[in-house]
């Protein structure tokens, strides 16, 4: 059948450049971001392509000696098992990258909602919702999360789930207060005035406006969750044994072995530092690009906002 | 100012209440697991049930959940945390126990970051766009990228497979022998104020940035006051009241890095004796001590808004 070309509409065209804009002002304007950005794309690639790139599968045993040293056969060495060290750390990419994009993007869908019908409707809801959001953040985040991951027992799916949850009632709060600011703009009056419904307010008018900060948070969210996850599991309570966590790589098990083989200790970690680098390098650089208000740097109240030429 | 604390404190009131629902119930969505732990280890597969229900009924874990909600906070209303499910042993005694272990460590490490931070942010902030500048925030979000559990891993690992020093396993207490003490302490403290100066490094580079655009600064410059007077006298002082607020809202993360910290170096404080309740199911200890903590957290947020609404006239109390 023949397929019926359609010339791009005005909201496609205008998508397509706002993204090739960011791009091209990432590059030119902010080289450390550039970087950044550059890691999460090896990240990325690693991760989609491990099973081309690791010689070893991530579980296979004894395919060198137990505790090797690096060798030109196994470049970073072996585990206690035997395993390929390399193939597990390539295999810990797509961990990595799997647990941080699901983590950011169920926390920036939960923020997102609560964030946006906080902000817009307020009132009695927003006061009370509010109140909750105040106690939850109250809790020290590795605190809130050990503790469910106690109760639901360590594995991908509730590492992802409970991470996304904990993040995102968190995280809320940037997108409410970034909808109360826009909130008193003349189009949403009008919107109101021509009888748009709150839920088409909210979806056509209210999100596209608050998409930058939304941005900025997905990818702070990323290099958070990475490096939690690491976390928790480097503790036991995350991803289970076969599964080449970065930071399980380095928990409890591994670390007796680590005085007979020290090299076991350096290479996850250094990827996971590496990586968390990139990220926090590429959501600054966003950041500075899309929503220079988050930058943070007026306390709780604005003083000196006013920001004088240099 | 006093209405303010005031209406504050009672804002409190409401949010600690729902902190007490989040833990009790985080907790408790899966029951029984404990149970059965505990059943297991006293033996005899036949009467596992029974076993199962006279644990049950001594633990006082045999009524509904309200009412265990309702026991517990009668209990912390008057000042009782509860017992631990295994050793039976009051939690506020042991917590008290353990308290200046988290202390000593939480404040060495706040002096370290400070340490870190204030004089690389300030630094940064003056030769703001030079190779200094470059490096100082290349640290900065280092600091903030790099997991502490690795950094402290390496310091475990390495110092003892090339000069065969291990880091003291006893704990020491500072009454005892306060020098081996400090010894002990030092390196868990320094890794925890490192990871944690690199937002307050931010901070204070972005608040020194802005305050000496301000015009009291030129007129500072313009009477001819030298470079150190200007810096510390005029700027410093200023763009260290956000730096206060920053502070304070790192408390948190810091707690949390007591955790990862305290495992590793072995150090019995609070954020040990969380993660032992951890692998024990040992709900009231958990609960307990997320508890504590949030009201800790809480008094510091207050804290903190007090201190700024003091420090700097401009605010005013709404």
């Amino acid at each position: 059948m023949a397929q019926i070309e359609l010339a791009p509409t005005f909201r496609e065209e205008r998508a397509r450049s706002f993204w090739a804009d960011l791009l091209i002002r990432l590059v030119r304007e902010k080289p450390l971001g550039t970087v950044g950005g550059a890691i999460v794309l090896l990240l990325l690639l690693v991760g989609i392509l491990a099973n081309v790139l690791a010689p070893f599968g991530y579980n296979e045993t004894y395919v060198g000696p137990r505790l090797a040293a690096p060798s030109p056969e196994h470049l970073l060495g072996c585990d206690q098992l035997g395993r390929d060290l390399l193939s597990r750390i390539i295999y810990g990419a797509r961990v990595s990258t799997i647990v941080g994009l699901s983590v950011a993007g169920i926390s920036v869908l939960i923020s997102t909602f609560i964030g946006i019908i906080c902000g817009y409707i307020g009132g009695k809801l927003d006061i009370i919702a509010q109140r909750f959001v105040d106690a939850w953040m109250c809790i020290p985040g590795l605190f809130l999360i050990l503790t469910i991951m106690a109760v639901t027992g360590p594995g991908m799916v509730p590492v992802i789930v409970v991470l996304g949850i904990a993040y995102g009632i968190g995280q809320s709060r940037i997108v409410r207060s970034a909808v109360m600011g826009i909130k008193a703009n003349t189009y949403l009056e009008a919107a109101r005035a021509v009888g748009c419904s709150t839920g088409r307010i909210l979806w056509k008018h209210v999100l596209p406006n608050v998409t930058a900060p939304i941005i900025v948070l997905f990818t702070i969210t990323v290099g958070g969750a990475i490096l939690t996850e690491a976390t928790i599991s480097f503790l036991g309570l995350g991803l289970p044994p076969p599964t080449p966590s970065w930071g399980g790589m380095l928990s409890e098990a591994g670390r007796r072995y680590m005085l007979m083989a020290p090299h076991l200790a350096v290479w996850p970690g250094l990827f996971l530092a590496i990586v968390v680098y990139g990220i926090n390098m590429l959501g600054d650089a966003m950041r500075d690009l899309l929503d220079p208000r988050l930058r943070g740097g007026l306390g709780r109240y604005d003083v000196a906002r006013k920001k004088l030429p240099k | 100012m006093r209405a303010y604390i005031t209406r504050r404190l009672l804002l409190l009131i409401p949010t600690l209440l729902i902190v007490t629902i989040i833990v009790f119930c985080a907790v408790r969505f899966v029951p029984g697991s404990v149970i059965e732990l505990m059943a297991a280890q006293i033996g005899e597969a036949e009467n596992m049930e029974e076993a199962i229900q006279s644990i049950k009924h001594g633990l006082g874990l045999d009524v509904p959940i309200y009412v265990q909600y309702g026991r517990w906070l009668g209990g912390i209303l008057t000042g009782n945390l509860g017992k631990s499910l295994w050793t039976g042993r009051s939690i506020g005694e042991e917590m008290l126990n353990r308290l200046p272990v988290s202390i000593e460590l939480g404040i060495l490490a706040l002096i370290t970051a400070l340490l870190i931070a204030l004089p690389i942010g300030i630094i940064s902030a003056i030769r703001q766009d030079t190779a200094t500048d470059y490096i100082g925030r290349s640290i900065a979000i280092f600091c903030i990228s790099v997991p502490a559990f690795w950094l402290a891993t390496l310091v475990v690992v390495y110092p003892s497979v090339w000069f065969g020093w291990t880091p003291a396993i006893q704990y020491i207490p500072i009454l005892k022998d306060p020098v081996g003490n400090l010894k002990q302490f030092i390196i868990p403290a320094v890794l925890m104020g490192m990871v944690m100066s690199g937002t307050t490094m931010r901070m204070t580079r972005t608040m020194m940035l802005e305050v000496l655009r301000q015009d009291y600064i030129r007129t500072a410059w313009a009477k001819g006051l030298k470079e150190g007077v200007v810096i510390s006298r005029h700027a410093l002082k200023n763009a260290l009241i956000p730096v206060v607020t920053i502070v304070g809202m790192q408390l948190p993360i810091l707690v949390g890095g007591a955790v990862i910290i305290e495992t590793i170096f072995g150090l019995p404080g609070i954020g040990r004796y969380f993660v032992d309740a951890l692998f024990q199911r040992d709900y009231p200890v958990i609960s307990a001590i997320n508890l504590v903590i949030a009201t800790f957290v809480m008094l510091c947020n207050l804290a903190v808004d007090v201190t700024y609404a003091y420090l700097d006239p401009r605010v005013q109390y709404t």
